[in-house]
């Protein structure tokens, strides 16, 4: 903006300047929290949030937050893969389907308790994660893809070829009950709704703090250039390995979460549709954000069933309303990535910063506008320093929206 | 940029998140039932509502997708003739695309949200598994599923699950039996969907059949639609009948494979899953076109040995065949009117059936035991198994060739059972006639 505009409201700008010193000392103190408690007061919030949410709903909408959650599971680990190591899966329905048959084993042949499965299917996926990923790690973009989709599509025929284990077609039946402390009429649902709403939130408090970590912005810069990240010390091949076992064992732990929820695990479950669906979430929700794979996971379960019922509802026969929902996804596909090509969740950034910034900037920015329209698309240079700090810590555009620039 | 904010505030926008789907998923929480007339879920003095999972879209589509909107034909016949002790009957169909986890979400939308009645005709093996246990623990009477997996007849298991179509065990027997019989001292093989269709119908056909005989088992994953290997491994070994256990897709592979390597065994005997001339036939015609050449799919079809268990199409004085070809023209007419349909519509009048005997003001339990009580054969060629001990549903099948693109009748009906020495018998009884008004009597 122009010195000139800048001395007209010094005045007001002063003041707003005293109020938000005030207001910026307040948030840095809780900056200084450190993250994993911040993150944990968070899922705290939401976890009551979601319970008060799941006793309020009826059975079948219980049913669907555990869809919802076991696919933020899923999703969530893909997209930082995909969005933060900078590699591609095209083969994630395969680690949910390798969580789900061991989960399933174990549950159903040893007995083992249900958090004990879990951890197991877990761990052994991370561990299949870390073999496909040092194979992955000399792959780059098409031959990566290529390589992962070969297992999103041989995987599931070890059901066929070991029926005797793996139950073949028919596959393994896991029934759960919830506990029995919690009342006899107790609807089965909510208890997956709570499992599985659970395990997604401590995968997302976990993934939140391994993002912002070392790990995370090391993840960041290999991605953007491996050279630079090589020459900066930073082990390449280590962490992109290290960015498959994690993505895979939280697509095994979703698979554990699909084992309880569904019921009934098959291969037919598990093909490449499942993998494509889980990627296209992370991309519509916005790669490499953990809110975008909420956001992702909320379409994916939600849209199907909401269109099938609009469509029938408007008197549509249930044959033609069955494709509806096809249609509807790719229409929602396109558009999100027209109008959002950093996904619901970068969208959402890119509103809110223009919103935000709009309102900071109003008293300076406005008299001065109609002469300089080039600043108005970039208004952080003129700005006092203390409020452009001021509108990052609070609201700031995200690094991809920083790329964009707000206009 | 601080790269604390970004955290701090994914975490804020996922909570603003899940409240706004908390939200949103209250605003459009339960339905509930209940008004006047309401002697179990899903009925009420004016509907009787009902819910299902078809595969509507995806790879079982073809074919199958016309089985329920053929029930809902006779359905709409129904209603409009009265309904069910003055209750119309509400279809409600939902798409699973085959696929077992959507049957998982789609049934629980039905039972839990829609409160329906009962689970009618679910659709498939491996998806209506993904459904049972559910549905026997939720108390829902799951009647007549559309699959012949033994699996249905389990009363102590699965309470509430009634089989309804000819089961592949028995329908492998009363193949078997034609075979041993007809082409004895001849060079069998077996072709069969390595699931457990195929397997059941293997295990029938094997009662019957000598081992000495099947020179040759041939396997196929439906996922693989290359069958060159297992038809040059027929051919090799000099197979003069093949038995398939195939479902239409395949058995249309099979024969164009055979085409292409000059392999003519003596007979082809196909499962009646994977039978019906005009399904078969326009899928030759298709995939050959496809590989750029041009086939006739009734000359092809001609000769093919099958059976069936639903009076055959190809019989206009069948009294079943013209009442249900007139609710057909009437109220599905865009659809052929071929197998598909006609199984859709008969599994339909078995389920008014079972309705009305289940009394003025029906409940789960009384609908239930109707149809341990017995149902009158109906539109099926045999007697129904069904008994308290017994939830299997139609008993024999009649052995018909394909001429022309229908399946002509030879020789009886036969009946069986699903034990290794149970005989196959002919059936003395005979069909039954359709009723004039078209709706079975209480």
């Amino acid at each position: 903006m122009d010195r000139h505009a800048s001395n007209r409201s010094a005045g007001a700008a002063g003041e707003q300047n005293a109020a938000l010193t005030l207001a910026g000392k307040a948030l840095s103190a809780a900056q200084r929290t450190p993250s994993l408690l911040r993150h944990l007061a968070g899922a705290v919030v939401v976890a009551v949030l979601l319970l008060a949410l799941t006793s309020a709903v009826n059975a079948f909408r219980d049913y669907q937050i555990a869809e919802i959650a076991t696919d933020v599971v899923a999703v969530a680990g893909l997209t930082y893969l995909v969005g933060l190591s900078g590699q591609i899966s095209l083969g994630h329905g395969a680690f949910v389907a390798v969580g789900a048959y061991v989960t399933a084993l174990l549950m159903i042949d040893l007995h083992w308790p249900m958090v004990v499965a879990f951890i197991a299917a877990a761990v052994t996926t991370a561990v299949l994660g870390g073999v496909l990923g040092a194979a992955a790690a000399r792959l780059r973009g098409p031959y990566l893809a290529g390589a992962t989709l070969l297992l999103a599509v041989a995987l599931p025929t070890l059901a066929d070829r070991f029926s005797g284990v793996l139950g073949g077609d028919q596959g393994l039946n896991v029934n759960i009950t919830a506990p029995a402390g919690l009342g006899g009429n107790f609807p089965l649902t909510r208890w997956q709704a709570w499992v599985t709403c659970a395990t997604a939130l401590v995968t997302l408090v976990l993934l939140a703090n391994l993002g912002r970590s070392r790990v995370g912005r090391s993840w960041q810069a290999i991605r953007d250039d491996e050279v630079a990240a090589a020459l900066a010390g930073l082990n390449v091949g280590r962490l992109r390995v290290l960015a498959f076992v994690v993505s895979a064992g939280c697509g095994g732990l979703a698979g554990s979460l699909f084992a309880i929820t569904a019921g009934l695990v098959a291969p037919t479950s598990f093909t490449l549709a499942l993998s494509i669906g889980l990627l296209t979430a992370a991309l519509i929700g916005g790669l490499g954000s953990l809110a975008g794979a909420v956001w992702g996971s909320l379409v994916l379960v939600l849209l199907p069933t909401y269109a099938t019922d609009v469509a029938t509802s408007h008197g549509l026969s249930n044959s033609a309303g069955a494709n509806v929902p096809l249609i509807v996804y790719g229409v929602v596909l396109i558009a999100v990535m027209l109008a959002f090509p950093h996904g619901i969740q970068g969208g959402l950034r890119r509103i809110g910063g223009l919103v935000i910034s709009r309102r900071r900037a109003a008293p300076a920015v406005v008299p001065a506008a109609p002469a300089a329209p080039d600043q108005q698309a970039d208004p952080q240079p003129g700005q006092p320093a203390g409020q452009q700090a001021e509108q990052e810590i609070t609201s700031g555009p995200s690094p991809e929206h920083q790329k964009e620039g707000p206009g | 940029m601080n790269p604390r904010s970004t955290f701090a505030r994914r975490f804020t926008i996922t909570a603003a998140l899940l409240t706004g789907v908390a939200v949103t998923a209250a605003a459009c929480g339960a339905g509930g039932s209940g008004g006047s007339g309401a002697s179990a879920p899903g009925i009420t003095s004016t509907q009787i509502v009902i819910g299902s999972h078809q595969p509507l879209t995806g790879v079982a589509a073809p074919g199958y997708s016309e089985i329920a909107p053929g029930s809902n034909a006779y359905f709409k016949y129904v209603n409009a003739h009265g309904g069910v002790n003055g209750r119309k009957i509400v279809y409600k169909y939902l798409d699973d695309a085959y696929d077992p986890a959507k049957t998982a979400t789609v049934v629980r939308q039905l039972v839990l949200q829609n409160n329906v009645f009962a689970l009618f005709d679910g659709l498939g093996t491996p998806t209506h598994l993904a459904a049972v246990s559910f549905l026997n623990a939720q108390k829902v009477p799951d009647p007549f599923v559309a699959s012949g997996c033994e699996c249905w007849n389990s009363p102590q298991k699965y309470p509430e699950t009634f089989g309804w179509q000819l089961d592949y065990v028995r329908e492998g027997k009363i193949l078997g039996q034609y075979v041993a019989k007809h082409f004895a001292g001849k060079k069998i093989a077996y072709f069969y969907q390595n699931d457990e269709f195929g397997q059941d119908g293997v295990k029938g056909l094997d009662y019957e059949i000598p081992h000495s005989m099947v020179v040759s088992r041939q396997s196929y994953q439906p996922t693989n639609v290359n069958v060159g290997p297992q038809v040059a491994a027929l051919r090799a070994s000099g197979a003069q009948v093949v038995v398939s256990f195939s479902v239409p897709a395949f058995t249309a592979l099979l024969k164009l494979a055979m085409l292409k390597l000059g392999y003519n065994p003596a007979a082809l005997v196909v499962s009646n899953v994977g039978e019906d001339p005009i399904t078969l036939g326009g899928l030759l015609q298709s995939f050959a076109k496809q590989g750029g050449a041009s086939v006739n799919g009734n000359a092809l079809t001609n000769g093919i040995i099958s059976d069936g268990y639903l009076p055959a199409l190809g019989d206009p004085g069948n009294s079943w065949i013209a009442l249900f070809k007139k609710i057909h023209d009437q109220y599905d007419a865009s659809a052929p009117f071929d197998g598909n349909v006609l199984y859709g519509e008969a599994v339909a009048y078995t389920f008014v059936q079972a309705m009305l005997k289940a009394g003025k003001n029906p409940t789960r339990a009384s609908f239930v035991s109707a149809i341990e009580g017995g149902l009158p054969q109906g539109p099926a060629i045999a007697p129904y198994a069904y008994a308290a001990s017994d939830h299997a549903g139609i008993t024999g099948a009649y052995m018909g060739v394909i001429h022309n693109g229908v399946l002509v009748q030879q020789g009886p009906v036969l009946t069986t059972d699903t034990t290794q020495g149970g005989a196959v018998t002919a059936d003395t009884k005979g069909e039954q006639q359709a009723p004039a008004s078209g709706i079975a009597s209480p």
